[in-house]
Order: structure tokens, then sequence, then C-alpha cells
């Protein structure tokens, strides 16, 4: 209800002059990014304030301009919901010459906005999302899915625990799209590799107390309770299942959590859960020295979804480099063609679908006592090769027929 | 199927007996002001929050947040009241409403602005950690202590109310205040005392609640509309209505987990919506 109350906060940020003569063709003269995300609702930590300043970020050290014309970001606040994403969307095209727009943080304003950007032949990087219908019968021409999506937290996750010996399972599901696609992506996954399913139980979304679904998961007998849910419901969920003792001979696997939970939940909770990340920014050197840079300006560390933002605008900055103009189907050709090479991905490629395959990572939380310094929550365990990370491109999809 | 039903059955007084503690203050400040506290769930969350702040902060444990905690944000209550409410009394409850909700919006605002929506971990105190197999569940000791605080709390609130001198001024405050006024009682203050009072057992249940729920800028909207159902159940303004109507809209909210879990978050809607056809003033409220 409050969501009506805010209004719409569309910041334009970050103007930088360019003053270079350029021959190349840039629309308007200008690379316009929208970042439309989540700004003050169930997503706002795992995207929201922090993408913006990770599309600032790509937009300074690409030198504020490319092709001799400045890169202006703004952004503004989808609120989750999909006609207020479509409607910006709209807005920003017609009438702000938006080139992009990044994150869309939830399935349903990303389903909302991507037809938009078809028919004005415009770009939608998304970060946040989650469903595979983006890349399947839902795929557009225009679209780019570039973080992670919940095939490839089933495949982590799922394959991982139950070759780790936990093989049967219950799950306590989000009772929306999201919810339902997980649980169904991890199902096959989990039969696929040996496992057996017990049951489920919906749950309304949001829930804030999970302890009824909790003492039917237990009953269930299953060694693994799959959480189909995410942000605050993933939260109290675990946070629970300790307090009912159930972690004590079940194990939990969260199928969507994201660095912010940890954060929040603290280790002394979360500790030793499986969970499948993008990217984990204490992963190597250079994933460590961006992060710290964005730590400065964010004062937290970037969740995958963030890095997402900043890895996903670099590569389209370089393809119109690379394609001389900003012409969205120039644009496309090139971002599908070069390899994404950066903190964020090795060898990453953009398949005819608009699927960003890159390598994923399962992780396990860490022990209080094995966390040496802040933000450190993470061990890498496994890295997850992207052909098996991702599933291959669905005929479903138009543009993978072509 | 026994078994898991009895395990269901006590997760649903567990729940009702939250329900209870939050709408007694509800009822209580409506009841007594004819002020309806849209902010009810705010100032809960207020609790939860200002008793982790002392934690991280201050170092102030569980059990004496459990005290400070509710005096420091009923005192807040009180300010507010002062400066701002009891402008509006006389007023269509429908400005109390507004202003109400005006001020929920800006303290999740605030707490959003500065703590993020995910929000904060609070620990089980030591004390009551862990929990007793019951045979057909496991209870944690919280959850038990929970139960026993709220029920405790809620008779109180009752006695002191409905069987007090203490509660036949606040009673009298609302039916006759010039009356009251004349007999060299302070109305104005007694009136400040009684919001500030409900808002307190707001803070408490949000004391109470840190433990087990993360603790977020959001987390009263949530609840503060199952609240309000059972205030209007219970007939508004009814003390013992709501008690009763809370527990047992828990456990009708238990069973429904159970055998249809899709629907709990609606049953108690349809709950209201049926009593409110048989008996359009609540179940214990004065038939209009």
């Amino acid at each position: 209800m409050r969501r009506a109350f805010s209004n719409m906060a569309l910041g334009g940020i970050l103007i930088l002059i360019g003053t270079a003569a350029a021959v190349a063709q840039v629309s308007g003269d200008v690379v316009k990014i929208g970042v439309l995300t989540d700004m003050t609702g169930a997503y706002s930590d795992l995207a929201g304030q922090g993408s913006v300043i990770a599309a600032q970020m790509a937009a300074e050290d690409f030198g504020g301009k490319v092709l001799g014309k400045p890169i202006v970001i703004i952004s503004a606040d989808h609120q989750n919901k999909a006609d207020v994403a479509s409607n910006i969307a709209r807005k920003w095209y017609d009438e702000e010459q938006v080139d992009a727009i990044a994150d869309l943080v939830s399935s349903s304003t990303a389903l909302a906005v991507m037809p938009v950007a078809a028919e004005k032949k415009r770009i939608t990087l998304i970060s946040g999302a989650a469903s595979t219908p983006i890349e399947g019968e839902k795929c557009t021409a225009y679209n780019v899915h570039y973080t992670y999506n919940t095939y490839s937290m089933a495949v982590g996750t799922g394959r991982a625990v139950v070759q780790k010996g936990g093989k049967t399972w219950f799950f306590i599901v989000a009772d929306y799209v999201f919810g339902k696609t997980l649980e169904a992506d991890t199902s096959k996954v989990v039969i696929a590799s040996g496992g057996k399913v017990l049951g489920d139980v919906k749950a309304p979304f949001p829930t804030t107390d999970f302890s009824s679904y909790l003492l039917q998961a237990q009953a269930s007998g299953a060694q693994i309770i799959g959480l189909a849910n995410a942000g605050a419901d993933t939260i109290n969920a675990i946070k629970q299942a300790n307090e009912f003792g159930i972690t004590k001979k079940q194990s939990l696997a969260g199928l969507l959590v994201f660095l912010s939970d940890i954060h929040s939940l603290g280790l002394p909770v979360a500790k030793g859960m499986y969970l499948t990340t993008a990217f984990y920014w204490d992963r190597n050197g250079e994933s460590r020295k961006w992060s710290k840079r964005f730590f400065e300006r964010h004062k937290k560390m970037p969740t995958m979804v963030q890095a997402g933002v900043y890895s996903s605008l670099t590569h389209y900055f370089n393809a119109i480099k690379a394609a001389g103009t900003d012409d969205a189907d120039k644009v496309m050709a090139k971002m599908k063609q070069m390899p994404v090479n950066d903190f964020f991905a090795r060898n990453g490629h953009i398949g005819a679908d608009g699927l960003h395959r890159h390598d994923m990572y399962l992780a396990q939380v860490k022990l209080p006592a094995e966390s040496k310094y802040p933000w450190d929550y993470y061990k890498i365990v496994k890295t997850i090769p992207a052909p098996e990370a991702f599933q291959p491109p669905d005929p479903i999809c138009p543009q993978v027929k072509k | 199927m026994i078994q898991a039903l009895s395990g269901q059955l006590l997760v649903g007084l567990i729940n009702g007996s939250f329900y209870a503690l939050l709408s007694l203050g509800l009822a209580i400040i409506f009841g007594l002001l004819d002020v309806v506290n849209f902010a009810h769930g705010a100032q809960y969350m207020l609790g939860a929050f200002v008793a982790w702040m002392a934690m991280q902060y201050l170092g102030i444990n569980y059990w004496s947040a459990l005290i400070l905690v509710p005096l420091a944000v009923g005192v807040l209550g009180m300010v507010f009241e002062q400066l701002v409410l009891r402008r509006l009394y006389g007023l269509d409850p429908l400005y109390g409403l507004l202003l109400t909700f005006g001020l929920a919006l800006v303290l999740e605002g605030i707490f959003q602005n500065a703590f993020g929506i995910s929000g904060k971990s609070y620990p089980v105190p030591d004390l009551l950690q862990g929990g007793t197999n019951l045979g057909f569940m496991f209870l944690p000791r919280y959850r038990m202590w929970v139960v026993v605080v709220s029920i405790a709390v809620c008779f109180g609130c009752w006695f002191m109310i409905e069987r007090t001198r203490l509660g036949a001024y606040l009673r009298a405050g609302t039916e006759n205040p010039v009356l009251l006024q004349a007999f060299g009682v302070n109305v104005p203050l007694i009136r400040a005392l009684t919001y500030g009072f409900g808002v307190a057992l707001a803070a408490f249940a949000g004391v109470m609640a840190a433990p087990i729920y993360q603790v977020t800028p959001l987390m009263g909207s949530g609840v503060i509309m199952v609240v309000f159902a059972v205030v209007v159940i219970g007939g508004m303004g009814s003390i013992a209505g709501s008690i009763i109507t809370g527990l047992g809209l828990g456990l009708i909210e238990g069973l429904t987990k159970f055998f249809y879990a899709p629907a709990s978050d609606v049953v108690v809607f349809v709950v209201m919506a049926l009593v409110l056809l048989a008996r359009p003033a609540g179940l214990f409220g004065r038939q209009l």
C-alpha cells in the first residue's frame, strides 16, 4: 500500500560533457542508460541504489564517453510492479532517448519491459530477474539476460546437494510464478541426479512466520528442505528453521540466496548453507579490486546482481565501440559475437536467445570462526562450467530457430 | 496425522498470542481514545529495532530491553500524542487514521533508509535457547516463553482496565471527559498515558518478536492488517474480545496452513467477513 505513495524517483545523475568531435553515429549524440530497479521494496538491498552506483562506475570507468559521445545514467524505481515498469520504460524510450534499460529486478517487471523494448528496437540488459521464460517463450531479439537464472540456481545447488547425499527433498515454495518456476526447475534436477521429491507446501508471499511450514517439512522426513523463495522470506525461514532445531537432522538448501541476505542473517544462523552465485566479491584479485572500489561508494559489498549491472553495461559500451554506432541491431550482434572477459565472467558468451552463459559458483557459507574480516562469508566449493550451469538454447525462442 | 495436527495447533496458539498482544494495544487505544492507530505496526517495528540498537550500540541485553524499550517507545508515543495527535480528538476518526498512517510511513521510511530492507538479526537470549521435544514436535523454549508472557500481559491489562480504579478513570475519560475533569482528574494526562501505554504494548510485542522474526523496517506492515482484522472481529474496542479473537484466529490460521496453505493469508479476512455479516459490531462488541 505504501508503494502507492512513493513517487517514481527519477534521478538524473551523471552528466559528462563530451567535447570530442566524432564522426560515429550515436543517436541523440548521447548514450543514455536507464537503471530500472527496485529502490525501496523487498529487493532493494540486493539491487536498488547499489545497481545505480554500479552503473555509474561502469560509465566512469569507460571514460565517461563512448565514440566521443557522453554516457548518461538515469534511474527509477519500478516498485516490482509490471505496469509501473512498462510505463517508465515507454516514457524513457519515447521521450528521453534512453538507449538501454539495465537491471529489472523481478521477473514480472522484466517480462513487462522486454516487449516494449523490442517494439521500440531498444535494448534491455536484465541482471536482477531470474525466470527462465526470459530466454524461452518470452525471449526477444533485443534482450540480454546477463547474471543468472532459475535454471542455474537449480543446477548449482540442487545437483551439488544431491551429490553430497541429500537424496530426499521437501520444498517450501513462495506461492507465485518465481517460486513455482524455481521449484519446478530444481525438482527436475533433483530427480535427474537420482534424488526424490517427497512433497511441498506453497506459502503465501510474503510470509513472516514459517514455523507451520517448517513443521510440515520436518514431518515429511526429507533430508533436504529446499527454500524456493527469496529475500525476507528466505531470511525468516532460515532463522526459524534454526530455532525449531530442524537444522540438526535436516539441511536447508536456499535456492536463491544473495550476499545481502547472508549479511543480514549473520553467520551464526546462516553457517554451512550451500548456495549458487554468479559472483563473489572475494573470489580472486580482480573481483576484490573492483568490489573494494564499489564498497568505498556504497558501504556494502556488491551482490551478484550489482556486479552484473556493471559488467553488462561495460560489455554494452564495448559493443557500441566495436560496432561504431549505438544502433540496437548492430550493437546486439556485436554483444552476441564478442566474449565477455572481466572480473565478473571469464569467456562468457551471449547466445541467440539472449542468455549470457558463463561459469557459476557453488559456495558454502563460512562458520563464524572461519570468517576473518568483514564480509568474509563464502567458501567457493566448486566452479560450475557454463555449459553445465545454463540450459542450451530452447527452440521455443524464435531467435534460436533463425 | 494427529501428531502433525497437534503441532500445527500449538504453532497456531503461539502466533495467536502475538496477535492478541498486538491487538490488545490497538483495542486499548481505540476503545479509550477513539483513535484508529494505524502506526501500531510501525511502533511494533520500532520496538524491535530499538531493542536491536540497544544491544548493538549500548550492550543492553534482552531482559533489560524487555522493560526499557517499551518505556522509551511509549514515551515517544506520548510526545507524539501531546504534540500532534491530541489536536485531532473530537474530529472524525478518519483524521487520526490518516495522521497515524502517515507516521507509520515516515517511521518505516527512516528505518529503511538507515538499515536497508533486509534488516537485522536479533539473537535468542541464552537462557531461552534450545527447547523441549514434546513427542509430536520440538517446541523451542523461546516460543513457550512468548505464549506464557503474552497471556500474562493480556490478562494483566484486561484486569487493570476492567477491574481497577485506574481502569475506571480511563474508561470514564472516554465516556464523559467533562464530568471526569470536574472531579479533578487530569483528563489530558490520562489520555496521553493511555496512548503511551498502547504504544508501549506494541513495542513490547516488537521486543518479543525480535529473536524470532528478522527485524526489518516492514515487519509491522505485514502483521498490522491481520491485527486490525482481529480487532474488528473481536469488536472494536473490546479488550477481552481482541485477546480471545487473537488466540482463536491464530488457531484457525494454523489449521489452514496445514490443510491448504495458500489460503492462510486470506482466511482471517474470510472469517472477518462472515462475522460482520452475522454480528456487525463484532463478536464481543456492544451491538449497535
